[in-house]
């Protein structure tokens, strides 16, 4: 019981990472995969952050009524995470733009399709 | 147990951003996962962090990703996935979460002080860094004077975004 | 209908108007706190940036390029990233390493430190602000 409450915060945090890494595999809309991505994201970066806490610090802002504080190297580097990540959700989204105007689709298989046959509807359908 | 409320909160915010078919709500709901994530980051007193959380991820991220979708459809496409793909993506899934957690179990217990993340670096920016560089914000020490070179690749990579999307977006077609 | 949408655009406007100057100088006050409390570079950036869109949400993007026109955007974005870096070489010319803040000439390690981080803190959220407003223009569509 001791070992379930000292670890079930590092489960819950390879769970969210799962549920983003699903959506990044399995759905076929750009945009939801790239909700996917910022979800895997952010999970990975709640389980930085939770490597940073010590119990009864507070925060890493000096001050004279505390002795014990919080480690605030991971901070620091997911501060510089947060940001890379939204520079890639742009760029990602500028690229979603370019395709959208060159396809008129959103949809990966349906992009695959046209590429391959330069038509959206798939074989065997009538049009 | 306001931790373990929050953090259910988190797994069903984020499961319902995947699986909706509407993407504004799907965009809306994960800026609602956005903002809990920061109030999860206060609660274990990352406060940078979820400053810059709250502002970048609930707002700039919103922002964009509903600019970026009044450009394109706003309803997901009904997706029939063949049952063989699901099987492939159940079994890539479940590898990958037996090999995390089977390295959780070697991690050290929430909140020990003598883990070996705090041993090293951590203790040396704390005592030194008021008579050093004078800032009572630790962080702000670190990530400006003792780690000061990665800031700047930081930010050299911020304004690389900006180029690249003028660059992408910018021309007459 | 056409009065009810005139009602819309005064309430947006008006409010608009009264917010936008309190979110810039709170944008202001995060980047210059930053060594105190949480904040910085960074997230005061970020929420000058998001007053600006505010303001280009409400009013139109003509409007908004008339407040800033496409060359003061791409320059802001640009001129934080130097600014870091000069003050980078202006440690080089005082006699230490590359972004050295104890070889500048100031009375105490501590002062320069703190002088310092204040420019470079600026400099990041002038970049970030640039660029933020550099990608809504061009992600952003009109309706009409």
């Amino acid at each position: 019981m001791e070992f379930i409450a000292g670890k079930y915060n590092y489960w819950i945090y390879v769970a969210l990472m799962m549920i983003g890494f699903y959506a990044m595999i399995a759905k076929g809309n750009l945009i939801k995969k790239i909700i996917g991505m910022n979800v895997f994201q952010t999970a990975v970066f709640l389980f930085y952050i939770s490597i940073a806490k010590v119990r009864e610090g507070t925060a890493p802002i000096l001050w004279d009524r505390t002795v014990l504080y919080d480690n605030p190297v991971p901070h620091v580097l997911i501060l510089t995470a947060i940001v890379v990540s939204v520079s890639t959700t742009a760029v990602a989204l500028a690229l979603i733009i370019l395709i959208y105007r060159e396809f008129g689709t959103m949809e990966e298989d349906e992009i695959l399709r046209i590429q391959k046959n330069g038509s959206a509807v798939p074989p065997g359908k009538p049009e | 147990m306001i931790d373990f409320a929050l953090l259910f909160f988190l797994v069903v915010c984020a499961v319902a951003a995947i699986q909706m078919r509407d993407l504004l709500s799907s965009i809306m709901l994960l800026g609602i996962y956005s903002f809990i994530m920061a109030v999860v980051w206060t609660r274990l007193n990352a406060v940078d962090v979820a400053f810059t959380e709250a502002s970048v991820g609930a707002g700039i991220t919103t922002i964009l990703l509903i600019a970026a979708l009044s450009r394109t459809r706003r309803m997901e496409t009904k997706q029939c996935v063949p049952p063989a793909n699901l099987l492939i993506y159940g079994t890539v899934i479940l590898l990958t979460s037996a090999v995390l957690l089977y390295g959780t179990l070697d991690m050290p217990t929430y909140g020990d002080p003598g883990a070996p993340a705090h041993s090293h670096v951590a203790p040396r920016y704390l005592e030194k860094s008021f008579e050093e560089v004078g800032v009572p914000n630790v962080v702000t020490a670190v990530l400006a004077s003792y780690r000061g070179y990665d800031t700047l690749g930081e930010t050299t990579v911020i304004f690389g975004a900006g180029i690249c999307v003028i660059l992408l977006l910018r021309r007459k077609i | 209908m056409s009065e009810r949408s005139a009602y819309e655009h005064v309430i947006k406007r008006a409010m608009t108007k009264l917010l936008v100057p309190f979110i810039q100088l709170f944008a202001f006050y995060v980047i210059a706190h930053g060594d105190i409390g949480p904040g910085g570079g960074f997230q005061g950036g970020v929420i000058l940036g998001a007053g600006f869109i505010l303001y280009v949400i409400t009013f139109g993007m003509n409007e908004g390029r008339k407040r800033i026109s496409r060359i003061t955007s791409d320059l802001l974005s640009a001129a934080g990233v130097l600014v870091y870096a000069t003050v980078g070489f202006v440690c080089m010319a005082a006699g230490g390493h590359y972004l050295e803040y104890a070889a500048l000439p100031f009375s105490s390690p501590q002062l320069a430190g703190h002088l310092a981080i204040f420019v470079i803190e600026l400099g990041v959220g002038i970049t970030v602000a640039g660029v933020m407003i550099t990608l809504y223009f061009l992600i952003g569509r009109e309706l009409k």
